[in-house]
This record gives C-alpha cells, structure tokens and sequence, in this order.
C-alpha cells in the first residue's frame, strides 16, 4: 500500500463569489506502514485533505495514486478504496446508531456483503482491538461513556479491514487518561497490523509521542514534513502557524542555552528525563 | 458576598427504557457544599462523567438540584421569579464556537443578547463595542464569523455573554476543539476578563496547563469534589490525579520523573520558567 499526493488543489465555490483555495500544492507520499501526524490551525485544511484520500472530496486538480494507480482514473472503484483507506470522522460517536455495540460495529463489513457470522468475527475482533470490553458488547452504545463511544465508532470503520487507517482528531474532548488510552491503542494497532495511520491532531504533546512523521499544514500549503524532532525544531515558525512545540522542547531548548549539554531537540518527556538526569550526573562527576 | 454557593447540592435522575419505565437512577453531583468568592478564577477538573459539566449547569439555573440548594449571589436557583437575574449573572460558553454563534457578523452576534433583553439600541452599540474590546476582536467586528478561526469564533462567543454583563462566567471545556494558539487565546481572554472587569471565572477543562494561573482548581470524581486547592498543591500530587484519570502539565511530569530518581527538583512546578529555573540551580 501506499498513496501518493501529486499538486493537489482544492478550490471551495469555484467560480462564485465566495470562491477560496483549500488545498494549495500539496505533495507528499505515505508508505506502507507508516504512523504519520498531521497537525495545523482550525481551517489549515487537514480536514479538507484528508477527505480527498478516500475519494470523499474531489481535487480540483492534481492526483492521487493509490498503489500507484490514479483514483481519479476513468473507471477507477471508489467503493473499493474507501474499503481500503477508512477514515473516521470528527466525533465519530455521532454516527452511532444501533440497538446494541455488536451490531453497530458489524454495520461496515454488513456492507461489504459478507456473512452474518463474518460481520461478528470482525466485528469481535475490531472490538478487542480498540479495548472494549466483550460485557458492553450487548449494551445500547449509548449508554456508554464518551472515551467507550469514541472506541466503538472507531472499531466500526477497523471492523472493515481498512489498509490506512484515518483519525480525525480523535481524542477531542476526552480526559487526559481516555486520550492515552485511545493513542495506546491505536499504536498497538498499528504495530500488531502494520496498518498505516494518519493521526489528525491539536495536540503537539502527542504528536511528538506517537508519530514518526508530521506534515505540518497552514493556509492549505505544506510547511514541513519530517520526524517529530525536524518539524519541531521550527517552533517558533510553528508559534506563527497557529500551532508551537511540547512544553519538554522548549525546556530543552532553554537549558540547552543556559549550559547544559543535553539534546535540544527532544520532544518527548521520556526523553527528557534521561537526558537531564545524564547531564546533570555527569557535570556533578566532572566537579 | 459569595458568587456562587451550594449546599449538599445533589442531583440524581432517573434512567428509562424505551417504554418510559424507570429502570434506574444516577447521581451525577453528590452532596457538593462550594463556595466561589466574586472575583475568583476556578479551575474544575475531572474525568468524562465525573459531573463537572452537570456542576457547571447548576451554576446558571439550567438545571436546578434534586436535593439541597445553589444560590448565585445569593439568588435561590429554585426561584422561578429569578431566572432571568440569575442568567444575567452568570453566563455560559460551551464546548463547540459553531454552535453558539448565530449572527452572520460578528458584531450582530454580540448584540444579539442584549438586544433581546430590551436593551435601546445605542446602548447596545457601547455594549458590543465593549465586549468586543474586552475579547480582543473589535478589529473583526464586521467580518463574518465563518471565516474566523476557532479561537476567534469562540473569543465571539465570549463576548457575546459579555456583552450581557454577567458579573461571572463559566466556561464549559471551551478549547477542547481549538489549535494551541486558540486555546491560547481563549484562556487568556478569560484571565483578563477576570483581572480587569473582576468578572468571576469558572474554567472546566481537560489541558492541565490551562489552570496553572488558577486562583483555585476543584477536582471532581464520581459527582462529588475530591480534591481543591491552589494549582501547586493539587499538581503536587500527581499519582492521584493519575487515579482519577487526570494528568499534570508536561513540565510538572518532567520533574516528578526526575525526582523519582533522586534529583533534587521541587514538587509542583508549574511552568516552564520554574522548571528550567530549578534545573539551572542545580547546575
């Protein structure tokens, strides 16, 4: 698997009056595999991008391949690629619907036409894949809690075996403990899978904890792309985006230039803690 | 005076299956006695569903208690005759700026409030220019709110519950949506409407970091208050909020890890200046 983004356009109300440009230019690929972070402002466009990979929102101009062949292609299945790149929306419990969490999950795969027993098989495993318990399987997912919806709404669009998984902010709104448990999950899967995901996020303190790579978004132009240490090493262009850096980045970087010889790129709080430790046992040895 | 006061405030409700029949009840707020003083900024933190939102509510009369009472300066929640006076006393802005804005220009949506309460209109007119000052946003007061970004539309929502002249506002998770300069923008719009107008504030919110300048930060579980205190003593104590599903800023975490191995940096930093302060002295 992999998708490739060639010059994409997007232009809102081509042609009106309230004609603005979306999407300017972007290109970059994403691997097999990959744990890919995009972050920027509110209306950077990630929402807008993230649509066209799955054939939701069609560019203006430019391309993209899906293994190497155009999804804009005459005849090309769009049924079968939103099969295989599932992207779940902003507040995805919105979108519940069913009498109970086992059948809200097995409404996907339903749709893909498989069996009655298929659509539990996968929807048993998606379920244990987004840690929900199996004694809430029977329960109206509504009565459950939001971080419990939020799992649930997920393993609906995993329980279709997608190929690159797409998360629109997926914590938004949940306690600091549901956002780690949500993020762990999805790591985890990510790892036992090897699915590849994109993590839409507000938050640079997971970013920099999950992901190996961000695309950083303003104004619907690319701004950077690389690992969390490049992309944050900018913080102070990231500051005038809209966005900035993990609160540990700039403690490394200002211990860094009172003196202390530690790494200034650090992005995460494990990281950090090695480090200074290191640093300050070693200057105590020297003296 | 107090702002707002509760006593054994409680409030339960009953849960129905589809035919209407009570199958249960729960307690969303238990027993909760509280008293915010005028002009104070609290913090309220908790886990989904541990009933800070519930709380929030009762503060302005959406809901009223099943059992004790909530006075707001000294108004009884449960006067009917009061309502109004109490919602011009306290006002709220939610989670989602676009569910609260309804003006198609900025400055039409802050005068929406005053302008149905009977407000003449030339008043009106300080009114919105006031509010919009105080927010920040005069020089957006004729764009149209769709082309802000979200901590703009939400600095909007803002001052259109200022421009009701509340003498406090609550604020229920308002940047859970928001990029980190927005949710910068919010939290500081509201720190200086309380050091300017004394208006008192109230900030539910999952970001640790934004209550760090708290006066006070209340820690809800279950319903009821568990912990309150100053933000350096509550982020002292990291293993129990770790309990109750909450977190510490980055740089508090960071010097909890490294005292857990032995360095000598003190318990509930709070920002950056001081951790990095700290670090320097052991240099």
């Amino acid at each position: 698997m992999s998708i490739d983004v060639r010059n994409l356009n997007y232009v809102y109300g081509e042609g009106t009056s309230f004609e603005s440009r979306a999407l300017n230019g972007i290109s970059f690929t994403i691997p097999d595999g990959q744990f890919l972070g995009i972050i920027g402002h509110t209306g950077s466009g990630k929402s807008t991008l993230i649509q066209h990979l799955n054939g939701l929102i069609k560019a203006s101009s430019g391309d993209i391949l899906y293994n190497g062949q155009s999804i804009y292609a005459e005849g090309y299945s769009m049924k079968t690629l939103r099969q295989q790149v599932g992207l779940v929306f902003q507040y995805p419990e919105h979108q519940l619907f069913e009498e109970t969490v086992l059948k809200d999950v097995c409404f996907g795969p339903k749709n893909q036409g498989l069996t009655p027993e298929e659509c539990q098989e996968r929807a048993r495993e998606a379920l244990a894949l987004t840690g929900v318990s199996e004694d809430i399987f029977d329960s109206s997912p509504f009565e459950l809690s939001g971080g419990q919806k939020r799992r649930v709404a997920i393993a609906g669009v995993i329980a279709t075996r997608p190929k690159v998984l797409i998360l629109d902010e997926p914590t938004a709104g949940l306690d600091p403990r549901g956002r780690d448990d949500i993020l762990r999950q999805i790591r985890k899967l990510h790892e036992d899978t090897g699915m590849a995901v994109v993590l839409v996020s507000h938050s640079m303190e997971d970013v920099a904890e999950y992901v190996e790579r961000i695309i950083v978004l303003s104004d619907g132009e690319l701004k950077y792309d690389g690992s969390p240490r490049e992309v944050f090493r900018h913080y102070k262009e990231l500051e005038k985006l809209g966005l900035g850096a993990p609160q540990v980045t700039y403690v490394a970087k200002e211990l860094y230039e009172r003196g202390l010889p530690i790494d200034p790129d650090m992005t995460t709080i494990e990281e950090a803690t090695e480090e200074i430790y290191r640093a300050l046992t070693e200057k105590k040895t020297e003296e | 005076m107090s702002m707002i006061r509760a006593e054994k405030m409680t409030y339960k409700y009953k849960i129905h299956d589809d035919e209407g029949h009570v199958i249960g009840a729960k307690t969303a707020v238990d027993d909760v006695d509280l008293d915010i003083a005028e002009g104070d900024f609290i913090a309220i933190l908790g886990h989904n569903g541990s009933g800070k939102s519930t709380l929030a509510k009762h503060m302005n009369a959406m809901l009223t208690p099943t059992e004790g009472s909530v006075w707001v300066r000294g108004m009884d929640t449960k006067d009917m005759s009061k309502l109004w006076d109490i919602r011009q006393t306290a006002g709220m802005v939610f989670q989602n700026p676009d569910n609260q804005i309804i003006g198609t220009v900025v400055e039409e949506d802050v005068g929406f409030g005053p302008e149905n309460i009977g407000i003449p209109t030339d008043q009106i007119w300080r009114r919105v220019n006031e509010s919009l000052e105080a927010v920040g946003m005069t020089k957006y007061r004729h764009a149209s709110p769709n082309k802000l970004s979200g901590g703009q539309k939400q600095r909007v929502a803002i001052a259109g519950v200022v421009a009701m002249r509340p003498r406090c506002i609550v604020l229920d998770e308002p940047t859970a949506m928001l990029d980190p300069v927005g949710r910068r923008e919010v939290v500081e719009t509201a720190k200086k409407l309380n050091r300017d107008e004394k208006i008192t504030v109230i900030l539910i919110t999952h970001y640790m970091e934004e209550v760090v300048s708290a006066d006070k930060v209340f820690v809800m579980d279950k319903g009821r208050i568990v912990m309150k205190g100053t933000p350096r003593e509550i982020f002292s104590q990291v293993d129990e909020l770790l309990g109750y599903r909450l977190d510490v800023p980055q740089v508090t975490k960071l010097a909890y890890e490294l005292r857990k191995k032995g360095v000598d940096v003190p318990a509930g930093i709070l920002t950056r200046e001081e951790f990095v302060e700290a670090i320097c002295r052991l240099m």
